[in-house]
């Protein structure tokens, strides 16, 4: 992010950095102005070594940004650079593929992105051909037994000898990172990469997730709506909602004391397991279709703090603590809480419940 | 103690290929009182939705009922025949399924297709049934407006509502839901979550909920069931598994979940994945994945033993092997 704070905080150099990122999709026909906004303005910064979760419901955003950073689209506004150079400049093949390699995605639904009809040693062999064009078939075979093995698909040599069908979900999601591997990158895009997963399994890919940053050194922009996850593996998280980052942060920081009503909802509708108590909430959890958007805070239908400024004024992110940020009008700076007024932070029950309920259930009616 | 609403009496349920039998519920037994919520859980392909749709008598060849009686209010619903079942399905009990886009006809108005389910279990007048539509349709938090609206103008969220008023449309006394909640984001799904047990509470319906996820039962279901490998591996009260679970599988499930408060913790997972059903593992059938496996599991069948109110399939309970055999 453009917050000195956060440069400061950070020393390893930046690998990916998108300035102003916009995509928006016409719906509808060549001639419609029915224009979705997927993603505004957003400002994020991937350093090395780093492994940052972009969480926030479907229809956030979050995929259409990952997308973007793969250069599968191409933005409507803003730009992405990749070590100081504008991803605009890329226009030979030749950078392009450089460019995929260094920075792979890894996808949802490890079922359909796999050819069914090639044994999984192809798509991995087939990125060794493409990435690394310097190494001779012998080495390919032994770099792929060295990355399957790496994800925990051991007797590699056995396993790259298999098709999709004879492997478990799990299995294929590593097959996915492996192929990432392969290609020595520096950034690996995992859009949702558990969330088709049984939750027995899912423990082993965050682990890999962690594991791998540790072994290569790669960092991951690890994208999902489950925000225990995220805890659990990311160092950073950035909460989106409607397109906009909302909230950004060290995890533990925006965790414990999240700023934006956005974020103290998500984290209060967190089930978990281990707590007796019901989470208490009227709020039907739609979020909304950004449509032709107007000025203002997207979140302010739902929100219970929203004042007329929210309805007039987006609310830019604004530092609240060292490398925190929020992007809400009433939200207070950390130094600022001990008056209590507004947004306080979610550690104080009492205040929580009180953020969930004042929630209304706006969205359902709400349909478009 | 009552005559339970529901009585699952040793069902086990195979799917018949040419290749081999496999048995994907094996002798399963399980009672369920009016107004209680029973949960479900366990991974893809323990046998869970097939239980379900075994109670439901939903299933189609190749698979079939093998053995055991599903009891619904004294009456045996294995014995009964299709249009002897019409009479009780729906009206008094019903499916949510989990995917609500395909289980609404993308063709139809919500409306006409609560018409239809009406007009199928009972001769009503078009205006019962307009009533009665937007009057579930209100339960469930859509405004009655969208009786016109198509699934696809609606929300993921909505349409599991909307599956959900269809499934209240006879006040039935049993509702089956299988993963309602597993396609919504967090918001959604406990606002949906809410819902059922507010509704539940109002109309005193009892509820057995399938889910892969332990958290969600975890706040609303009194009752929890744990399947394996298409057997029940600990069944019991929610608060007491979920504070003390006993069988290892259990408890891996638990600590598969990261949690976003309290202390870090390591995930442990289950290694391994759920075995092939046609050759069920010898013994215990968790034991390959196991991590406090002993010798014995490998050629011992365990029961069900009893501990306090929960039951348990592993030989760490068993009194004695005597007990186990």
């Amino acid at each position: 992010m453009s917050n000195p704070a956060n440069a400061d905080a950070d020393d390893n150099a930046v690998i990916l950095q998108s300035i102003g990122l916009t995509r928006h999709f016409r719906l509808g026909g060549l001639l419609s102005r029915r224009i979705l906004h997927a993603v505004d303005d957003l400002d994020l910064v991937i350093h090395e070594r780093e492994i940052i979760a972009l969480v926030g419901e479907s229809g956030s955003g979050k995929t259409t940004v990952a997308r973007l950073l793969a250069m599968i689209y191409p933005p409507t506004r803003g730009r992405i650079t990749y070590r100081g150079k504008s991803l605009h400049s890329l226009r030979s093949r030749k950078d392009v593929l450089r460019y995929r390699g260094k920075v792979p995605m890894v996808f949802q639904d490890p079922y359909s992105a796999m050819n069914p009809v090639f044994r999984v040693s192809h798509g991995v062999m087939r990125n060794l051909k493409l990435h690394r064009p310097e190494m001779d078939s012998a080495q390919r075979r032994a770099e792929a037994e060295r990355v399957f093995d790496m994800v925990g698909l051991n007797p590699a040599a056995d396993m790259l000898q298999k098709f999709p069908y004879e492997m478990s979900g799990g299995q294929r999601q590593r097959v996915g990172f492996a192929q990432a591997l392969a290609v020595q990158p520096e950034l690996i895009l995992a859009d949702e990469p558990v969330s088709m997963l049984d939750v027995s399994i899912r423990a082993g890919i965050l682990n890999l997730m962690a594991n791998l940053r540790a072994d290569t050194g790669a960092s991951i922009l690890y994208i999902t709506h489950d925000i225990a996850s995220a805890r659990y593996v990311a160092d950073r998280i950035v909460v989106m909602y409607a397109g906009h980052a909302v909230e950004q942060g060290p995890t533990e920081v925006v965790l414990s004391q999240p700023k934006h009503p956005y974020t103290q909802l998500l984290l209060s509708a967190v089930p978990d397991p281990r707590e007796t108590a019901a989470p208490v909430s009227a709020d039907s959890g739609e979020p909304p279709r950004v449509i032709n958007p107007t000025e203002g805070c997207r979140f302010r239908q739902r929100c219970p703090y929203a004042i007329d400024e929210c309805a007039r004024v987006t609310p830019p992110l604004r530092p609240m603590g060292p490398g925190h940020d929020a992007a809400c009008h009433v939200a207070v700076p950390e130094s600022a809480d001990a008056d209590g007024i507004a947004v306080a932070p979610s550690a104080d029950p009492a205040v929580a419940t009180r953020v969930v309920r004042g929630l209304g259930g706006h969205g359902a009616e709400r349909a478009d | 103690m009552p005559e339970p609403l529901l009585e699952v009496d040793d069902v086990s349920v195979s799917y018949l290929t040419d290749a081999a039998e496999v048995g994907a519920v094996d002798h399963v037994s399980l009672a369920l009182h009016t107004g209680e919520f029973l949960g479900i859980v366990g991974e893809s392909g323990c046998g869970k939705s097939t239980l379900l749709f075994a109670i439901a008598q939903l299933l189609s060849p190749p698979a079939a009922i093998t053995s055991g009686r599903v009891v619904f209010r004294g009456q045996d619903l294995v014995q009964l025949t299709e249009s002897e079942l019409r009479h009780v399905r729906w009206r008094d009990y019903s499916v949510v399924m989990q995917s609500a886009m395909n289980a609404l006809n993308p063709m139809k108005s919500i409306g006409a297709q609560f018409k239809d389910t009406m007009r199928a279990h009972e001769h009503v007048s078009n205006e019962a049934i307009e009533a009665r539509s937007s009057e579930v349709l209100r339960l469930v938090g859509i405004d009655s407006a969208h009786l016109d609206s198509y699934p696809h103008q609606l929300s993921g969220g909505m349409r599991q509502r909307a599956m959900i008023a269809m499934a209240l449309l006879f006040t039935p006394q049993l509702v089956i839901m299988d993963e309602p909640t597993s396609a919504l984001d967090v918001v959604a799904q406990r606002s949906l979550m809410t819902q059922i047990k507010d509704l539940q509470q109002q109309f005193g319906f009892a509820v057995i909920f399938v889910t892969h996820d332990m958290s969600v039962i975890a706040h609303y279901s009194d009752r929890v069931m744990v399947m394996y490998a298409g057997q029940v591996a600990e069944i019991g009260a929610t608060r007491s598994i979920f504070k003390q679970p006993m069988h290892p599988y259990s408890k891996g499930l638990l600590d598969a979940f990261p949690s976003v408060r309290g202390p870090r913790r390591p995930l442990i997972g289950i290694p391994g994945s759920p075995p092939d059903l046609s050759r069920p593992p010898t013994g215990c059938r968790f034991h390959p994945r196991c991590s406090e496996v002993m010798p014995k599991c490998l050629t011992i069948e365990p029961a069900l033993y009893p501990v306090g109110d929960t039951d348990v399939r592993c030989l760490l309970f068993a009194k004695s092997l005597k007990d186990a055999v």
